[in-house]
């Protein structure tokens, strides 16, 4: 029984603590002992729940110690833990007295040495250029002369200088910086919104809008230009739609924005020579490409003159040209009197050949030749034509007409005109008194043949409501019965007959609208008594 | 060449154009007429150039920034 109760007699004189005690004792060490340590180490498991704060183990070969990091520091980190990193951690210890466990609670944390800094870049660069963020074609080009050039880097420092500097020197343009902190923590988010906030700016602002940016930052350590390695300033470079410059560090340097800005200067002085060109250059460009332009045209001017002179000289000359014709044109005028008179002498000879043939005695016998002609001519004349109107004549007596036939033959046609006049009325008398008798006959055929004669004998015809009626079923059928004899007809009811109705004249209207009569008047029905 | 009327080109427009109208010229196969129109024209761009060229000013300024870090307006910067 003794030995189940803890006798504390039967051993040391240690003092006797409560777990709390001790664990508050432990703590109280702990706490005090290592309140700032600085631990290197490689990061084990993490685990980002999503309360935001971020728990992690850093282990070496031999052991491993908890490590949380609060929200707040999580956020602010300036990489991004991965499993395998080595790192140097600043924290404080703490423990957890409630389950007997401790941990380091980390306030700072950066990738250890050169080495792991240089692992994580090439890492970023993998990942930047599996999206295709390096490739050339991305690549704006520089605009020639920028009207207004953004700069990012730190107000006061040699950079801006340098930059300024040159510029001035080539190009004198508008510069507007942007100020940033160049190395911390603060560097990479502030230059990331500077190229943003300059991408934001509307063209034609209160603020102008650059045409081209430089981010830019002098050397140093690579832990300094850190910030230039960060994966948002280079998703920010890459999606700027401004033209950009990277310069930062020495020519040596290579941080991430240098593979996705537009173009990468070894230096800011360079990123300035590569933003404008030499105005004095341009102006004696200008001034050049004038006398070229002038030299061209006087060129073209001249060279046509020569051509034009070479062409005219080919020309012969005016007077030289008439010389022949002139020449021919005398010779012509020299020969003319000799030919005219020639030409005369020739006319008259033949004139006088033909005039010694023309004699008066020779027109006399032509013309007494021709009058004997004329005389035998006129001589046949008139007996010709006493000839021809006998023989007409002739003709014509042969031909008379005679009176006597002609009336013979008028008598006798007459008669026979007559003759069948009389045969016309003979016949058409007998035809007319033929059709009366055959008429006359028709008549009392149809006389004999109608129902009304038979009146006249004594029978009668009875109408039921206007037919005839011939059995005393259809008397008893119908409504108003009527008995036609040879005078006329008669209702059966004694009234007047009702056809053939007399003459209508002395019958009185029959009111067409009796309604519209005054009320006094006896119905219809009245006339009847 | 192009459309833009002279007056409006970029220096860097007005700058390649003049550079076709003195190449042109200086080839020399064109008609004296158009010759003379390009010589007018190829002037008129070099002043444009010139123009641009002496538009040369320098003015740096800083862009303040308000409470969020956005742009609020400019600060003149001297002696740098």
């Amino acid at each position: 029984m003794s030995d189940l109760l803890d006798d504390a007699d039967n051993g040391s004189n240690a003092p006797e603590f409560s777990v709390s005690e001790l664990s508050g004792a432990i703590k109280r060490l702990i706490e005090g002992e290592f309140a700032h340590v600085r631990i290197r180490g490689e990061l084990g498991r993490i685990s980002r729940p999503a309360s935001g704060h971020m728990y992690m183990d850093l282990k070496d070969d031999r052991a491993v110690i908890a490590g949380v990091m609060w929200k707040g520091t999580a956020s602010r980190l300036n990489m991004r833990p991965e499993e395998g990193m080595e790192v140097i951690a600043t924290g404080r210890l703490t423990t957890f007295p409630g389950q007997s466990r401790y941990q380091l609670v980390i306030e700072e944390m950066r990738p250890a040495g050169v080495g792991a800094l240089m692992a994580m870049l090439e890492k970023r660069k993998a990942l930047l250029q599996s999206e295709g963020l390096f490739d050339p074609s991305r690549k704006r080009p520089i605009p020639y002369l920028p009207g207004v050039i953004g700069v990012v880097t730190s107000p006061s420092g040699a950079v801006i200088r340098d930059i300024l500097h040159r510029l001035r020197e080539r190009f004198p343009r508008k510069v507007l910086i942007w100020p940033v902190p160049v190395q911390g923590e603060r560097c990479a988010p502030e230059v990331t919104r500077a190229i943003q906030g300059f991408n934001a700016l509307t063209p034609g602002g209160a603020i102008p809008r650059p045409d081209l940016i430089i981010v830019a930052r002098g050397g140093g350590s690579v832990e300094d230009l850190w910030g230039f390695n960060e994966e948002t300033v280079a998703r920010a470079a890459a999606a700027s739609d401004i033209p950009l410059i990277s310069a930062v560090g020495h020519e040596t340097d290579t941080t991430l924005i240098d593979f996705v800005s537009d173009k990468r200067a070894p230096t800011p002085t360079a990123a300035a020579e590569m933003a404008v060109p030499v105005r004095m250059e341009l102006l004696s460009w200008a001034e050049d490409q004038q006398s070229r332009l002038a030299r061209a045209l006087t060129t073209a001017l001249g060279q046509r003159r020569q051509r034009l002179t070479d062409m005219a000289r080919a020309l012969p000359r005016p007077a030289n040209l008439l010389d022949g014709p002139r020449q021919r044109l005398d010779g012509a005028g020299a020969a003319l009197p000799a030919a005219l008179i020639r030409t005369v002498q020739t006319r008259r000879v033949s004139l006088s050949h033909s005039a010694g043939a023309l004699r008066p005695s020779l027109l006399r016998s032509l013309i007494a030749n021709e009058k004997r002609q004329l005389d035998g001519q006129a001589q046949r004349l008139a007996p010709a034509l006493s000839r021809t109107a006998q023989g007409k004549r002739d003709r014509l007596s042969a031909l008379r007409l005679s009176a006597a036939p002609i009336r013979a033959d008028l008598a006798r046609k007459a008669r026979d005109l007559r003759a069948l006049e009389q045969r016309l009325s003979i016949a058409a008398n007998a035809q007319t008194q033929s059709w009366g008798k055959a008429l006359s006959s028709l008549g009392r055929l149809r006389e004999t043949l109608g129902y009304e004669e038979t009146l006249k004998r004594g029978y009668a015809v009875v109408r039921g409501d206007g037919n005839v009626v011939t059995t005393t079923a259809a008397a008893r059928a119908a409504g108003t019965l009527e008995i036609q004899f040879a005078d006329g007809r008669i209702a059966l009811d004694g009234s007047a007959p009702i056809a053939p109705p007399p003459d209508p004249a002395p019958q009185p209207k029959p009111r067409p609208k009796p309604k519209s009569k005054t009320p006094k008047r006896p119905p219809e029905q009245g006339s009847l008594f | 060449m192009t459309d833009t009327p002279i007056e409006e080109m970029s220096f860097e427009d007005a700058m390649r154009a003049l550079e076709q109208v003195v190449g042109q010229l200086e080839r020399g196969d064109v008609p004296l007429e158009q010759s003379i129109t390009l010589y007018e024209r190829g002037a008129a761009l070099k002043a444009r150039c010139e123009a641009k060229l002496k538009e040369a000013e320098e003015k740096v300024a800083a862009i303040t920034l308000d409470a969020d870090g956005n742009p609020a307006g400019l600060k003149p910067v001297e002696g740098l």
